[in-house]
């Protein structure tokens, strides 16, 4: 029974090799990306970036920061998430409680996945008409709005799954003990989920501070930083793109420090979910 | 004669110590009420559904007075200062660097979910999820950032020039533009981004398969190899497909990454290595004059209209062939 | 004794918890040996090691040796398939494979290519199913899928499927248990006809079963071997108090 090498142990070695290949790049473009955003951001990363907003003549080259572009992404993806939230757990809650396995659940779970597929240059358009027939201008309502749009199906989904992974058991033991399904929901089914729900949260907030499609025509830019909803806000996404897009170099320089701003805000979001969660775990059952 | 039995009630007492509670009927009428205003709730995605789809096209219907639906998808010139609203330049783009993505993106995520799958140990699957869930994480934008410093010199200075002396006799490999901007840049780039998401649709439908059908196949003698492509993947194949099909459809619709790489001139692509305009970087780009040439806004919002008709046809056959799959529900 | 396998100081952990411990014994060639215990003392993690499927599992690890024809089959060279091709298993719950009864058969053929053409495929495949007791029932839709066939038949299959590619060894993991008592009845029957030409190791948890297919017995209690001998010297007269306890169904 030693080994001889037929043909079907030659293909297994070379499908082999290939997959850890596969492996291999897969792996790589991640370290890649983080590499290239990190080692030209970096440079031209100064505290005045972070702490000032555009002064006359930043587009050209002089000084000036993005923190209109932080504060703005906040405000901005910080409403849309937090409105997002008061539509997506009812929904997500009374899918699992209420809806479980009737057709009509099964619709509305069919929409939910339509809408994720629905890309966010489309929600950015439909956003821009809703505006125009409330008579909105581009502001940071209008952003608010169209972001909500976008993450609701993210953060439903999110949610959904969650909840979908409830043990039976507990839901009928509260059941059992006489709660109404209001209260199930209400009190058990959160208080279990609460690691994930928060991870939901965590992740349309993220997807939402990192589109530009949706906010392009709704959210306008400004080098200011909004004190109300109707005034334009700038966004990061776009404060990239828009620097990038300048033909002086010591502008572009400035995009790539936006852009690794932006990645570590969004990657602190990635990685400080999943502790979050960790922490959050303590009255689950598992 | 003996004494009859009195029942035995013991009384709880709510009020010790715990907050008066509501009284039964009320707790019901409070549960019948939230199940009608939630239940409402629940109408929200399927009331957007339609409000999206029916608000665009309502949007679009002031240019198809003019002019036939026909005309406009498959017309070649776009200049809309002269009236002029031809889609298929966009339309081609669109499908072209979508087509390029999924390719290069196909094989290795496929091979990557069969290894994490088949061979790896719990220990390398548990590096992959975070990593997986980092790159879906990253922005568009950053994604663009990295493909025009990377990317298009890639393609500039040693893809072009060596498709061009080895496989120039093939057409698809051959253009007149010398820079990098274009659709191979733009299809690689959308390849790393729709990476995760491939990865993780074809490992949830590869592990539908029960190990008792996999050890049925190994009892006998037959590699792993050889138990995947006889036993897994006959009975994944669709899954895989409708896993594709979706991930195409999330490429489709990517507008800042490939507006950044892929040179947004409005003419019919025919090679891989010449530049495209996808209808999203069109809406994207030309947002501002929408309102200043008339019909302009009619034709951007129609083309918003006709992207989310494609891909809600492709988002919900796949969805559909996912579903049965994987149970209701998938990841 | 004339010995098929040997065990020499086996030892098997799952992660850090052991679940056999210095197992040293001797299959005897052309019987039926059956493991018997109770649930939990590693009667089917020593199967597993006979074909190497315990590696299979994620974070074990294996020390010692097993011996088959005198070869170590956990030796660094040693080419895993051919071992499983020698070793045939008989699962617990039937698991065909999603294709007809015909290709099922030939499914371990075709991996070895051990016949050469297609007449000699379908000879075989018809002989296997004769073997296993299972032609009749079949002749006339092998080309149907094989999951129309009842548990029993399945099963049947199943063992036509693992016979299939001349293994001088059958092991079975528990395989009458998810079976109906007449279907458990042919399986019993067909392993106590085949004993002569193959090697037959048997996992289980009946008693009963044990007493009506064994020639030879090994008792397993928490990961040891208690006692280990001729079915007609354990069964009459055991040695260990254990086996005794566990004979008169104290546990």
């Amino acid at each position: 029974m030693k080994k001889h090498w037929h043909r079907r142990h030659i293909v297994e070695a070379i499908v082999k090799a290939l997959m850890m290949l596969s492996f291999a790049i897969v792996a790589g473009s991640l370290g890649l990306i983080l590499w290239t955003v990190i080692s030209r951001g970096l440079p031209a990363l100064t505290w005045s970036m972070l702490s000032q907003t555009p002064k006359g003549g930043f587009y050209l080259g002089k000084e000036g920061g993005i923190l209109n572009a932080i504060i703005g992404s906040l405000y901005l993806a910080g409403g849309g998430t937090l409105i997002a939230l008061i539509f997506s757990l009812p929904i997500a809650l009374y899918l699992e409680t209420y809806l479980g396995d009737s057709s009509w659940g099964h619709y509305v779970r069919l929409a939910l996945d339509v809408l994720w597929g629905i890309p966010s240059i489309v929600y950015g358009a439909f956003g821009f008409i809703v505006m125009l027939a409330l008579g909105l201008r581009a502001s940071l309502l209008g952003g608010i709005i169209t972001l909500a749009l976008l993450e609701l199906p993210i953060m439903t989904r999110a949610m959904d799954e969650v909840i979908r992974r409830m043990p039976v058991e507990l839901e009928q033991a509260a059941l059992a003990l006489g709660s109404t399904r209001l209260e199930v929901a209400a009190r058990v089914v959160t208080r279990q989920m609460l690691p994930g729900i928060v991870t939901a949260i965590l992740l349309a907030f993220g997807r939402g501070i990192g589109d530009a499609a949706a906010v392009l025509f709704t959210a306008g830019f400004t080098d200011r930083i909004p004190t109300s909803l109707m005034q334009p806000a700038a966004s990061l996404p776009l404060a990239v793109f828009f620097q990038l897009g300048m033909p002086y170099p010591e502008v572009q320089k400035r995009a790539y420090a936006s852009a690794l701003i932006l990645t570590i805000i969004v990657l602190a979001i990635s990685l400080g979910s999943r502790w979050i969660a960790g922490r959050l775990s303590k009255y689950v059952w598992k | 004669m003996a004494k009859q039995a009195t029942p035995v009630t013991t009384k709880i007492n709510h009020e010790e110590g715990r907050h008066p509670r509501p009284s039964l009927p009320s707790r019901r009428r409070q549960d019948r009420n939230a199940g009608r205003i939630l239940f409402g709730i629940t109408l929200l995605p399927v009331i957007l559904v339609a409000l999206i789809t029916l608000g665009l096209g309502i949007r679009f219907w002031p240019i198809l007075k003019v002019y036939s639906f026909w005309e406009l998808v498959s017309g070649v010139v776009w200049k809309p200062e002269e009236g002029h609203f031809g889609f298929w330049p966009f339309i081609s783009g669109t499908f072209w660097v979508t087509i390029v993505g999924a390719g290069l993106a196909v094989p290795p995520c496929i091979l990557t979910a069969l290894y994490l799958s088949e061979y790896a140990r719990a220990s390398t699957r548990a590096i992959m999820k975070p990593l997986l869930d980092l790159l879906a994480a990253i922005p568009s934008v950053v994604y663009g950032v990295w493909g025009v410093i990377i990317i298009v010199p890639l393609v500039e200075k040693y893809i072009a020039p060596f498709f061009a002396k080895y496989l120039g006799f093939i057409p698809i490999f051959v253009s007149n533009n010398p820079t990098g901007y274009g659709i191979l840049a733009g299809g690689i780039v959308l390849a790393v981004m729709i990476a995760p998401f491939i990865i993780a649709v074809t490992y949830e439908v590869l592990t539908t398969v029960s190990q008792g059908l996999r050890q049925a196949s190994l009892a006998v003698g037959a590699t792993q190899w050889q138990t995947i492509r006889s036993i897994v993947i006959p009975q994944t194949l669709p899954g895989i497909v409708a896993g594709v099909v979706l991930g195409a459809t999330r490429a489709l619709g990517e507008t800042m990454a490939v507006l950044m790489v892929v040179g947004n001139v409005p003419q019919v692509p025919h090679s891989i290595f010449d530049t495209a305009y996808p209808l999203p970087a069109l809406i994207a780009n030309n947002y501002g004059e929408m309102m200043s040439i008339p019909l302009y806004d009619a034709a951007l919002l129609g083309a918003a209209f006709i992207l989310l008709v494609i891909i809600l046809i492709f988002n919900i056959a796949s969805t559909l062939v996912l579903q049965r799959m994987l149970g209701k529900r998938w990841v | 004794m004339d010995a098929h396998i040997q065990v020499r100081n086996l030892n098997a952990y799952y992660g850090s918890a052991q679940a056999l411990k210095d197992i040293n014994i001797q299959i005897p060639a052309k019987q039926i040996t059956v493991i018997m215990g109770p649930s939990g003392c590693g009667k089917t993690t020593l199967l597993k090691t006979f074909n190497r499927f315990l590696e299979l599992t994620d974070d074990t690890v294996i020390t010692g040796e097993v011996l088959v024809d005198g070869q170590n089959i956990y030796e660094k060279d040693i080419d895993v398939t051919e071992v499983r091709k020698r070793v045939g298993l008989l699962a617990q719950r039937p698991f065909p494979l999603p294709m007809s009864i015909y290709e099922n058969v030939a499914y371990g053929m075709h991996i070895h290519r051990t016949k050469n053409n297609r007449d000699e495929y379908r000879s075989a495949v018809r002989h296997y199913l004769e073997v296993a007791g299972l032609y009749e029932e079949v002749k006339t839709r092998l080309m149907s899928p094989a999951t129309s066939l009842s548990i029993g038949q399945q099963q049947r299959l199943c063992l036509a499927r693992g016979l299939a590619v001349e293994p001088e060894i059958i092991l079975g993991d528990e395989p009458t248990s998810a079976l109906d008592p007449i279907s458990s009845q042919h399986i019993e029957g067909r392993l106590l006809d085949l004993k002569k030409q193959y090697t037959t190791v048997i996992v289980t948890h009946t008693l009963r079963q044990a007493k009506r297919l064994a020639d030879y017995v090994i008792f397993m209690y928490l990961g040891e071997v208690v006692e280990a001998g001729p079915a007609k010297e354990v069964f009459n007269d055991p040695k260990q108090a254990r086996t005794r306890a566990y004979l008169e169904g104290q546990f």
